[in-house]
């Protein structure tokens, strides 16, 4: 890895000759070395899940929070650098706020995730600052209709029918693609999302847990976590679904 | 709401004691004005504009002081457009009319502004926002403001329903400005009526003889009964011409 953009990677305001800015580039990594998110867009809502791997049995159960309410339409999971993750969402929530006091009505997906694009890239343009080393999912239901968008380093913001990112992105983007989210609920797009973690979770015995949260019609449009009986039987079909796998290997 | 019946005209700012008139039916809005504008007793203009557009489908009816809401409707609709510019969609009416309510509240000991903020989008249909002086938001089913429309609470009261349609609504405007016309003396001259739906907007020019009158009231004067001279002026002027 050394030696990749020697000399033109020391700040971010330096291309190197074949155009590159090796400073967001070295970002991008700290998301893809971190543990797997993944977001979900079906036909009644969002969902998004996330990987957090428990870095030692002294922490209580649940902390280290990886997602985060942005407004009660909005909400966000984090992968990266969790510190830089929280400052993004947290400017998410200072723009959604505020556009609920200026314009009166919640601010829409597409608006919000521009803004938080244009924020992100400030960062890649100035020699004082570092890029976040986070890419934030965004899970959104207004007016028109629900929706999934990825901001990262660089600042670009796409919207996706689904995504992931982390270690585990290719596997997991390999089975969000044989799913079909359009004629899926986000309850089955829940039992698919914990499957798809526990099956591209490194097995190196690292105890892990999951955040999974969903903004749908179910839940009135509102983001929330998902009911702990739902999370608890999309863990033992995820468990059972490994275990049959391995039976056939 | 005429503060300008002041002792001295010159101290006394321009007014629109005013009428304006709002009301949601079966598919959109209707909504009108009075046109005139009085300085003390002076009729400055017997024919102004008191609806003002903030967008394609977002008007704003204008009463109180001429020129504080005439600056309102410009800033609101500068917001707006860049709103919109960032969104790439319409602007909703709710967001115009909270513009314009925190522009009232925040400069509440500046500005005299009642007004009323009308329009039609795509995600709520037609609506009616009441946003008086001080900086009150309402939503209604129907709203009037201005110094006229102390006259005509009754008749609105008694005779709007819900769901009517175009026909009657515009009917129920035009009979609420004319009673208010009548009574008020700050409010007069020229009706101008707006009807809002999906498909468009749609302006009713009413001039002054033709303004409904009612029991008791002097006729008004014709001086031209067989419309000639107005039918000339049009031509010259190639349109719209007061009467």
């Amino acid at each position: 890895m050394s030696g990749i953009g020697t000399g033109y990677d020391l700040s971010a305001t330096t291309y190197s000759p074949d155009g590159k800015v090796f400073q967001t580039e070295y970002a991008q990594k700290a998301v893809d070395n971190s543990s797997t998110v993944l977001g979900l867009r079906c036909k009644d809502g969002v969902v998004l899940a996330c990987e957090k791997l428990v870095l030692s049995k002294l922490l209580v159960e649940g902390s280290n929070r990886r997602i985060h309410n942005i407004d009660r339409h909005v909400g966000v999971a984090v992968a990266g650098l969790a510190p830089d993750g929280r400052m993004v969402a947290n400017r998410a929530w200072d723009e959604a706020a505020s556009y609920k006091r200026v314009y009166g009505e919640p601010i829409p997906g597409h608006v919000l995730c521009e803004r938080v694009g244009s924020y992100v890239h400030m960062f890649n343009l100035y020699w004082s600052l570092r890029p976040y080393g986070s890419t934030m999912l965004m899970a959104v239901y207004d007016k028109n209709g629900p929706a999934l968008y990825a901001v990262d380093p660089s600042g670009s913001s796409l919207r996706y029918f689904g995504t992931a990112v982390g270690k585990g992105r290719q596997a997991a983007k390999n089975e969000i693609e044989k799913l079909k989210l359009s004629e899926m609920t986000c309850r089955e797009a829940v039992l698919e999302a914990v499957k798809i973690l526990h099956k591209v979770h490194d097995e190196d015995g690292k105890k892990f847990e999951l955040e999974v949260s969903w903004i749908c019609d179910e839940t009135n449009k509102q983001h929330q976590r998902v009911p702990a009986e739902l999370l608890a039987e999309a863990e033992r079909q995820a468990k059972a679904a490994l275990e049959d796998s391995d039976m056939d290997d | 709401m005429d503060l300008s019946r002041g002792a001295s005209h010159a101290e006394a700012a321009p007014s629109t004691g005013t009428t304006i008139v709002a009301c949601t039916y079966k598919g959109g809005v209707v909504f009108g004005a009075d046109g005139r504008v009085s300085i003390g007793n002076y009729i400055m203009n017997r024919a102004s504009n008191k609806i003002a557009p903030l967008s394609d489908y977002i008007f704003l009816c204008r009463s109180g002081s001429a020129p504080d809401t005439q600056i309102i409707s410009d800033n609101v609709r500068h917001y707006l457009h860049q709103a919109s510019a960032e969104s790439g969609e319409e602007p909703s009416v709710l967001m115009a009319a909270n513009l314009v309510r925190l522009i009232n509240y925040n400069n509440k000991d500046h500005l005299v502004g009642a007004m009323l903020v009308v329009g039609w989008d795509k995600h709520a249909g037609g609506q009616v926002y009441g946003v008086p002086i001080s900086g009150t938001l309402a939503k209604e089913k129907w709203a009037i403001d201005g110094s006229g429309s102390t006259y005509i609470w009754g008749y609105c009261d008694s005779e709007f329903k819900e769901d009517m349609t175009r026909a009657e609504a515009e009917n129920w405007v035009k009979e609420a400005l004319a009673l208010a016309m009548t009574r008020d003396s700050s409010s007069g001259g020229t009706i101008r009526m707006y009807t809002l739906d999906g498909d468009g907007v749609h302006h009713t020019y009413i001039p002054g003889d033709q303004v409904p009158q009612f029991t008791g009231e002097l006729p008004f004067p014709n001086r031209d009964p067989s419309g000639a001279v107005l039918a000339a002026a049009a031509a010259r002027e190639g349109g719209m011409v007061i009467g």
